[in-house]
C-alpha cells in the first residue's frame, strides 16, 4: 500500500533559537501549524503585507486520506491566494451528486445549475496536493518564515504578548508574538493550553474510509447510497479524486472491530462487491468514528483558533477543511487592521461572533447528515425508513433525503453589517459572500468578478453600478465600476441580476469579499458610515 | 399561519376512522412505519416549519395526558 504523494520538508536552525530565553525573538503574528488553514492564513497574511512565522510539529506531508472536496469559495479564496488555478487544474471537477436507495437512484443534485462563475461547485482534490501547492505558494512570498519540527509545547498569555515554547531536534526556545493563531489541528495542545473545552457529539458508527486506484469508467460525480445491494443496512459513498484515485467510504456497525476491518484482505472483497470486480490497488484505509464539536469561544486573549482547533464536524458535507478556510479568510484582514491600529481590537470579537454562527451551523448540517445515515433509535430510523421509500416518487421525500449537504458559506448575522434600508428583491444580502458573475473589460476580454475584486487589491471595495457622477470613494476603498463606458461591462446581465442592481447601486464588499453594506442610491455619508461600521469602529 | 385546533372536518368521525382503518391488521412495527410515513406527508402538505413546531408541542400533550399514565411513563 502506497501512502500518496509524500512530501518531505527540512528542519533548519532559525537565528531566533539563538535569543537568550530571557529576551525572546519577537513577532507579530505566529501561526501554529502549517495545515491547509495554517498555510492558507499565513499566505493571505503575507499578502497583505503582515510577515507571519509559521510553525510545524511535522516534517512532511502526505500521510492519510483526509479532506477530497473543496469547495467554490476554498476555491475562490485560493484563488486570490494565488493557487486556484493549480488546485483546480489537478483537481477533478464536479456539480453532480447523485443519491441512490437499494439499486436504484432516487434523485440527483446539480450543485452549480447556472454558468457564469469562475470556479466550479467542487473539485476533488487529496489533500496532501493542496498543502503541497500551498507550500509552494508560502516560498514564494516574502514574509512567511515557515518552521518544520518546531512543535509548540507550552504557552503563556501576557497582558501585551504571548511567550511560545518551541520543541525543536536542536532543542527548546522561545518566541513571543503579539498574537498567536492556534491552527493545529482538532487534537490541538494550544486549545489545552489555553484550558478550554472541546464538547460535542461523537457518532457510534464507525466510517470505513479507503483510497483506492483503477481506472474506472464511472462518471465524476459523488454517487451515495443508502443500503446498496453490496452493503447491506448501511450507506456507502464513491467518488473520483485525481490519479485515478477513488474514495471510498462505507458505514459500519459501532462494534465492527477496526484493527480487523481495516485489514486489507478483509476490505478487499467488501469493495470487489461494490464496483463489481476486483482490479483496483489500495492507496490507503483507515477508520474513523467521527465527531461533531467546537470551542465555545475562538478567541482567548492573544490566542486565537481556527480551523479543526475551533470546530470539528464529521465529512459528510465537506465542511472541514472549508470551513477552515473561511476562517482563514475571516481572521486574516481583521488581524492586519488590529495589528497597524487602523481597527480596534474589539475586531476580533466579530470573528468569533460570525466564525462561531458557521461553526454551528456547518455542525447542525454535518450531524444531521449523520444522524440520517446512523439513526440512533428504533423511531428515528422508522422516520427515515418513510423519507427513503417515499423519495421514490414524491418530490418533498427525496428533498428530506440526507446524504450530506455539501458546504456553502454562512451568511452572518454580523455588527459588521449594515442592515439593509432599502428593498431589494433578492441581490446578495449584506453578510452573505460574493457571488461571482461574467463581466468584460473595454478590449472585450471575458473576466469574472471575482477577478476585478482580486485585481482590486482584496480590500475594502465598492462596486458601482455607474449611473453618471461616480461617488468619490473613502480613502483606502477600491473601486469597480461596472457600466458601457467603464473599464468593466456586464454585457450579459448576469452581474445586475444576481446584485439585484439598476444603474446607480452600490455593493461596499469586506477585504474578504462578504458584503458589508449595498445602497440603491449611496451616499458618501452613507457609505462612510457603513464603512466605519464594517471596521469595528462603531459597535451596533 | 398558526396551527388550527379548531374542528376542521365536516365529519370528525370519517377522518378518525380513516386514520384507525389504515392501521387495521397492521403489526405495531408496521403501524410505525406508516405513522412516520403519514407524519411526513401531511407535515409537508402543511409546509410551515412554525404550524409544524406546534403541531409537535400540542401532539406531546398526549402524552403527559394525566388519564393515559402508561403513555407518559414508557
Ligand atoms: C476522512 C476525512 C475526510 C475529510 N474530507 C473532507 C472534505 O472532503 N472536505 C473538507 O473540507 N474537509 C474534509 N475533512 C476535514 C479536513 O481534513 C480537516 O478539516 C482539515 O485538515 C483541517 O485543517 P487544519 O489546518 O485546521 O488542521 P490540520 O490539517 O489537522 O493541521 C494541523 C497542523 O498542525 C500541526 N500541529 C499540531 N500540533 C502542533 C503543535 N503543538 N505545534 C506545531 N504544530 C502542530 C500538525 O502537524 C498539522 O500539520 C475530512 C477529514 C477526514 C478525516
Amino acid at each position: 500500500m502506497s501512502s500518496g504523494a509524500v512530501v518531505q520538508f527540512g528542519y533548519s536552525r532559525h537565528p531566533d533559537q539563538e535569543c537568550p530565553s530571557a529576551a525572546p525573538a519577537h513577532h507579530a503574528v505566529v501561526v501554529v501549524g502549517a495545515g491547509p488553514v495554517g498555510l492558507s492564513l499565513a499566505i493571505d497574511l503575507a499578502q497583505r503585507g503582515q510577515p507571519v512565522v509559521l510553525l510545524d510539529d511535522a516534517d512532511r506531508i502526505g500521510e492519510g486520506s483526509r479532506a477530497i472536496c473543496f469547495s467554490k469559495r476554498s476555491l475562490e479564496y485560493w484563488d486570490r491566494l494565488g493557487v486556484g488555478a493549480r488546485m483546480v487544474d489537478k483537481g477533478v471537477v464536479w456539480n453532480i451528486g447523485r443519491i441512490y436507495h437499494g439499486a436504484d437512484q432516487l434523485y440527483q443534485f446539480d450543485l452549480l445549475p447556472e454558468d457564469g462563475h469562475k470556479m466550479p461547485a467542487f473539485i476533488n482534490l487529496q489533500q496532501y496536493y493542496a498543502e503541497a501547492y500551498l507550500v509552494d505558494r508560502v516560498a514564494e512570498l516574502p514574509g512567511i518564515s515557515l518552521r518544520w519540527r518546531n512543535k509548540v509545547t507550552a504557552l503563556e498569555q501576557r497582558n501585551d504578548q504571548v511567550v511560545l515554547m518551541v520543541e525543536t531536534p536542536e532543542g527548546p526556545y522561545r518566541l513571543a508574538a503579539a498574537y498567536v493563531i492556534a491552527c493545529d489541528g482538532a487534537r490541538s495542545n494550544l486549545r489545552q493550553m489555553v484550558g478550554a473545552d472541546f464538547d460535542g457529539q461523537v457518532f457510534e458508527d464507525q466510517f470505513l474510509i479507503a483510497d483506492v486506484k483503477m481506472t474506472a469508467e464511472f462518471p465524476t460525480e459523488r454517487w451515495f447510497w443508502f443500503d446498496p445491494p453490496f452493503h447491506a443496512g448501511r450507506s456507502a459513498l464513491l467518488h473520483r479524486q485525481p490519479d485515478d484515485i477513488w474514495r471510498i467510504d462505507l458505514q459500519l456497525s459501532p462494534d465492527a472491530d477496526p484493527a480487523v476491518e481495516r485489514r486489507p484482505e478483509n476490505v478487499r472483497p467488501r469493495i470487489a462487491r461494490m464496483l463489481g470486480h476486483d482490479d483496483f490497488d489500495f492507496e490507503w484505509i483507515s477508520l474513523y468514528k467521527f465527531q461533531c464539536r467546537r470551542m465555545k469561544r475562538f478567541v482567548h486573549g492573544r490566542v486565537v483558533f481556527a480551523g479543526d482547533a475551533a470546530h470539528q464536524v464529521s465529512p459528510f458535507g465537506a465542511r472541514g477543511a472549508n470551513s477552515g478556510l473561511e476562517d482563514a479568510e475571516n481572521l486574516s484582514w481583521k488581524l492586519v487592521r488590529v495589528l497597524d491600529g487602523s481597527s480596534p481590537a474589539s475586531l476580533l470579537q466579530s470573528y468569533d461572533i460570525e466564525r462561531s454562527f458557521a461553526a454551528d451551523e456547518n455542525i447542525r448540517e454535518s450531524t444531521r447528515s449523520t444522524d440520517f445515515m446512523a439513526p440512533s433509535s428504533p423511531a428515528e430510523a422508522r422516520l427515515r425508513q418513510a423519507a427513503l421509500a417515499l423519495g421514490r416518487d414524491t418530490a418533498f421525500a427525496k428533498r428530506m433525503i440526507n446524504g450530506g449537504r455539501l458546504s456553502v458559506p454562512s451568511v452572518y448575522p454580523s455588527p459588521l453589517s449594515t442592515p439593509d434600508g432599502d428593498a431589494w428583491s433578492g441581490g446578495v444580502v449584506p453578510g452573505a459572500s460574493l457571488v461571482d458573475a461574467p463581466l468584460a473589460t473595454r478590449d472585450g476580454a471575458a473576466t469574472y468578478l471575482s477577478d476585478a475584486f482580486a485585481a482590486a487589491g482584496k480590500r475594502f471595495t465598492l462596486l458601482q453600478f455607474a449611473n453618471g457622477a461616480a461617488i468619490e470613494p473613502p480613502a483606502d476603498v477600491a473601486v469597480i465600476r461596472i457600466g458601457e463606458s467603464e473599464p468593466l461591462a456586464d454585457r450579459a446581465g448576469l452581474l445586475a441580476k444576481r446584485y439585484d442592481a439598476a444603474p446607480g447601486a452600490a455593493y461596499l464588499l469586506r477585504p474578504d469579499g462578504y458584503v458589508a453594506a449595498r445602497f440603491k442610491h449611496p451616499t458618501r455619508a452613507a457609505i462612510d458610515a457603513a464603512l466605519a461600521r464594517a471596521v469595528g469602529e462603531v459597535w451596533s | 399561519m398558526t396551527l388550527s385546533t379548531a374542528s376542521n372536518f365536516a365529519k370528525p368521525d370519517d377522518a378518525f376512522r380513516l386514520v384507525v382503518e389504515a392501521h387495521r391488521g397492521l403489526s405495531d412495527e408496521t403501524s410505525a412505519v406508516l405513522d412516520a410515513a403519514l407524519v411526513l406527508v401531511l407535515a409537508n402538505h402543511i409546509g410551515d416549519i412554525d404550524v409544524l413546531r406546534e403541531a409537535i408541542a400540542v401532539a406531546k400533550r398526549a402524552l403527559t395526558d394525566p388519564a393515559a399514565p402508561a403513555a407518559g411513563a414508557a
